[in-house]
C-alpha cells in the first residue's frame, strides 16, 4: 500500500511540476521557416532574441520542398507554429483561414510596399512578404570575355543564342563552356519547371493584363519561346541533354569552378556564387519576345509572413513583436538582409546582394520586371513533375512528338492540375 | 498459502508489466488505426476540424484511374518479387547449409544489405543503374520497364538475405533421421529435397512469401527514391499516368495533392489499402498453412 502511495504521490508531483511550467505563459514563439538556407542565421537570430527578451523562440526549418507536408502536421498540433509562411494564392486559399487578419498591424505598417503582400477573398491581408528576390540568367563575366564577348552583346535572344552557340562550339579551345548542366534530378529541376518556365507564363499574363488568380487554362502562345532558350541550354552545356535525367552534375559548382559562363539561378546564391567569382551579372530570361530589349529579371517572392489565428493572444503578440525586432533592431535586421538581399522595410539596412542591384538597374533603366508568374502554378508538384517527365523524354530524343508531350504537360497539364485543384 | 505468496502480488502487479505495452499499443496503433477510419469518411484539412461526409471519399478513391493502376502495377510487383526473393532467398540458403567454407561470413554478407535503409538504397542503386544505362543514352526513369525491374532487383538484392536466415533455420530444423531414412532408401538429391527437405520447411515458406507479399504491396520508400513514379504518361487531354507509381505512394501523392478534399480521398484508399493488403496476408496464411507437415 505504501507503495502505491508513493507511486501516487510521485505522478502528482510530475503533474505539478509540468504545470508550472505551462502556468507562467507570457507567449512563445514558434517560427516554422520556409527556407532552409536561412535556418543557421534563423536559428542564431532566435537565441539573440530569447538572450535580449527572455521570450522563447523555437524554429523549426523544412526540408527543401516539404513545407506543405511539415506544415500539415505541424498545425495539427497543440503547440502549432504561432509564424508561418504562405506564399503565394495557392497557399492563400488552403492556409488562409489560419492566418490572422495583419491589416493595420505594427508589422504591416513597418513595410515599404504592399507589392508582395497576399490578400484572400474577403481583403484579410493574411500575409505580408519579408525579402523579395530575383532570378534568371547569372553570367561569368571574367569567362565571358576570355570567350571576345561582353554584356553588350546580351540584350535579346538573338545576341544571346550567338554568344553562347560560339563558345560551346569553341568549348574545347577554350577550356569552358557555355551553360552549366541543365539538371533535372528533384533538387535541381526546379530551375527548369519552376523559373525558366516563367517566362512563358509572364508573357500570357502581360497579354491578358495582369492574373489576379490562377487562370483555368493556360494558350501557349509563348510555349515557342520557352522551347527556344531550352534548347539553347540543354544544346550549349557541359552535358549531353540525354544524360540529364537523374543529374548529379552540381551546376552552381561547374559555374563557380569555372566551367561553363552561364547558369539559371536567383539572387539567394550571390553570396555563394562571389565567394569564388567576384565578377559576375545578371541576365533577364532573353527568348525571343518582341521588345525584349526591355525586359528585366525576374522578382518576386514566395516568402511571406503569416500569423497563425488560432494560437493564444499572448502567443500572437510575442510572435508580432519578434517580428518587428528582425526588421527594426539593426543587429538582427543585418543579419537579416545578408542572408536574405532585400527587405521590404522602412528601417533595414541596404542590401549588397549584386544580383538584386542588377535588377534595380534594369528598373531603373526603364525596363519591365517579369514578376513571378509561376507561383500561380496549380497542383504545383504534380505539374511540375509531369513536366519533368516529358522534358526527360524530350532530352533524350528531340523530336517533335517529343515537343508535343511537353506542350501537352505545360499547357494542358495546367488546366487538369488545375480542375484537379480545384474541381 | 501458496496461492497468497504467488498468485496475489501477480494479480496486483500485472498491470505494471502489461500496461506500458498496452498503451503503447493503444497510443501508436490502436488509437491512429480507428481515427484514421474514422477520417476515410471525412473532409478535413487538419484532424481536428474534420467533418463527416459519408462515403464520398470511397467513391472518389474508386473511380480515380491512377489508384487502379498503382494498384495493378503493385501486385505485378508484389508477385514477381514473391517469386524472385523466395526462389533465389531458398537457394542461397540451401546452398548454404551444405557445409561450404565460410558460410557463416556468406550469410552476415548476404543479410546486410537488409540493414540499410529504403531511401538510401533508392538513391544508390538510382545511380548504378543510371552508371550502366546511361552508356545507352537512357535512364532508369525513361522507360517503365526498367523501373519495374530496377526495383525488383533493388528488392531482391534488400530481401533476399532476410528470407536466406529464415530459411536456413528451417533447413536445420528438418530432422536428420528423415534425410538418412530417404538416403538409404535411395533417394535422389532432388527427390530429398522435393518431397523431404521442402514439405518440412513449409513453415518456413509460409512465413516467407507472407512477408514478401505484404512487404511488395506495402512498398513505399524504395519506390519514392528509385524511380518517384517517373516516367509519366502523358495523355493527350494533359493529365499523366506515373507508371512505376506503387499504391503507397499513390496514396502520399494524393494526400498532399492541393485540393481540399483529397486528404479525405487518400484516407479512404488507405483504409482500403489496408482492407486489401490484410486480406491477400490472411488468405495467403491459410492457404500455406494447409500444406504445412505436421512433424
Amino acid at each position: 500500500m505504501k507503495k502505491i502511495i508513493a507511486l501516487a504521490l510521485t505522478l502528482i508531483m510530475v503533474f505539478a511540476l509540468a504545470a508550472s511550467a505551462s502556468a507562467a505563459d507570457t507567449g512563445s514563439v514558434y517560427w516554422l521557416n520556409f527556407k532552409p538556407e536561412l535556418d543557421e542565421a534563423a536559428q542564431q537570430l532566435a537565441s539573440m532574441y530569447t538572450e535580449e527578451t527572455g521570450v522563447p523562440v523555437k524554429v523549426v526549418t523544412a526540408a527543401s520542398g516539404t513545407y506543405s507536408q511539415t506544415l500539415t502536421s505541424e498545425m495539427d498540433k497543440s503547440s502549432a507554429p504561432t509564424l508561418f509562411v504562405i506564399g503565394n494564392q495557392a497557399g492563400v486559399k488552403e492556409w488562409g483561414e489560419f492566418a490572422m487578419d495583419l491589416t493595420d498591424t505594427p508589422i504591416a505598417n513597418e513595410l515599404n510596399t504592399d507589392a508582395y503582400n497576399l490578400y484572400d477573398e474577403d481583403g484579410r491581408l493574411v500575409s505580408i512578404g519579408y525579402c523579395f528576390e530575383c532570378y534568371g540568367i547569372v553570367v561569368n563575366c571574367n569567362l565571358l570575355k576570355a570567350a571576345g564577348h561582353s554584356l553588350d552583346e546580351l540584350v535579346n535572344f538573338e545576341g544571346l543564342k550567338a554568344v553562347a552557340e560560339d563558345i560551346h562550339a569553341r568549348a574545347g579551345e577554350l577550356g569552358f563552356d557555355a551553360f552549366v548542366s541543365a539538371d533535372m534530378d528533384s533538387s535541381q529541376s526546379w530551375r527548369i519547371t519552376g523559373h525558366l518556365a516563367n517566362l512563358e507564363y509572364f508573357y500570357e499574363e502581360r497579354d491578358a493584363g495582369g492574373w489576379s488568380e490562377c487562370p483555368a487554362e493556360l494558350t501557349g502562345a509563348y510555349i515557342d519561346n520557352f522551347k527556344a532558350l531550352y534548347d539553347l541550354i540543354i544544346n550549349n552545356s557541359l552535358t549531353d541533354p540525354s544524360a540529364l535525367a537523374t543529374g548529379g552534375h552540381d551546376p552552381a559548382n561547374e559555374l563557380k569552378s569555372g566551367k561553363a559562363v552561364f547558369f539559371l539561378t536567383g539572387s539567394w546564391d550571390y553570396a555563394d556564387i562571389t565567394s569564388e567569382l567576384p565578377n559576375v551579372a545578371m541576365i533577364p530570361y532573353y527568348c525571343g519576345v518582341e521588345g525584349e530589349e526591355k525586359a528585366g529579371l525576374n522578382c518576386g517572392t514566395e516568402n511571406c509572413w503569416a500569423i497563425n489565428d488560432t494560437v493564444s493572444d499572448a502567443d500572437k503578440a510575442a510572435t508580432m513583436d519578434f517580428m518587428m525586432w528582425l526588421v527594426t533592431d539593426p543587429e538582427a535586421a543585418q543579419i537579416m538582409v545578408d542572408q536574405l538581399g532585400v527587405l521590404p522595410y522602412k528601417n533595414v539596412p541596404e542590401s549588397a546582394n549584386g544580383f538584386l542591384a542588377d535588377a534595380n538597374n534594369y528598373a531603373a533603366d526603364g525596363c519591365y520586371v517579369m514578376d513571378w508568374a509561376t507561383n500561380y502554378q496549380p497542383n504545383v508538384d504534380d505539374y511540375r513533375a509531369a513536366l519533368v517527365s516529358a522534358l526527360n523524354a524530350y532530352n533524350a530524343d528531340q523530336s517533335d512528338a517529343n515537343w508535343e508531350l511537353v506542350k501537352t504537360a505545360f499547357v494542358d497539364g495546367w488546366a487538369v492540375q488545375y480542375q484537379s485543384a480545384n474541381g | 498459502m501458496k496461492k497468497g505468496i504467488f498468485k496475489n502480488p501477480l494479480r496486483r502487479w500485472f498491470w505494471l508489466f502489461l500496461g506500458p505495452v498496452t498503451a503503447a499499443f493503444a497510443i501508436g496503433f490502436v488509437w491512429p488505426f480507428i481515427q484514421g477510419i474514422y477520417l476515410s469518411f471525412c473532409k478535413f484539412k487538419l484532424i481536428r476540424n474534420a467533418t463527416f461526409i459519408g462515403f464520398g471519399n470511397y467513391l472518389s478513391a474508386l473511380k480515380d484511374a491512377s489508384f487502379m493502376h498503382s494498384f495493378w502495377y503493385t501486385a505485378l510487383f508484389a508477385l514477381t518479387s514473391l517469386v524472385f526473393i523466395n526462389v533465389l532467398g531458398f537457394a542461397a540458403a540451401y546452398a548454404l547449409t551444405q557445409g561450404i567454407r565460410g558460410s557463416n561470413l556468406y550469410r552476415t554478407v548476404f543479410f546486410m544489405p537488409n540493414l540499410i535503409g529504403g531511401i538510401v538504397l533508392g538513391y544508390i542503386w538510382s545511380m548504378i543503374f543510371d552508371g550502366v544505362l546511361s552508356r545507352y543514352g537512357t535512364s532508369i526513369l525513361m522507360e517503365t520497364k526498367y523501373g519495374f525491374w530496377g526495383l525488383i532487383i533493388l528488392m531482391c538484392w534488400q530481401q533476399i538475405g532476410y528470407m536466406m536466415i529464415i530459411y536456413i533455420a528451417g533447413l536445420q530444423a528438418v530432422p536428420e533421421d528423415m534425410l538418412e531414412a530417404a538416403r538409404i532408401d535411395g533417394a535422389t538429391k532432388s527427390q530429398t529435397l522435393f518431397k523431404v527437405t521442402i514439405p518440412n520447411v513449409m513453415p518456413s515458406i509460409t512465413i516467407c512469401t507472407f512477408l514478401s507479399l505484404t512487404n511488395g504491396f506495402k512498398l513505399f520508400d524504395q519506390n519514392l527514391a528509385l524511380t518517384g513514379g517517373q516516367p509519366f504518361i502523358i495523355q493527350p487531354d494533359g493529365s499523366s499516368i506515373k507508371t512505376t507509381e506503387m499504391l503507397a505512394l499513390n496514396i502520399y501523392n494524393t494526400f498532399y495533392n492541393s485540393n481540399s478534399a483529397s486528404k479525405g480521398v487518400a484516407q479512404a484508399k488507405a483504409v482500403l489499402f489496408f482492407i486489401l493488403v490484410a486480406g491477400i496476408g490472411l488468405a495467403q496464411l491459410a492457404y500455406t498453412r494447409k500444406r504445412e507437415v505436421q512433424q
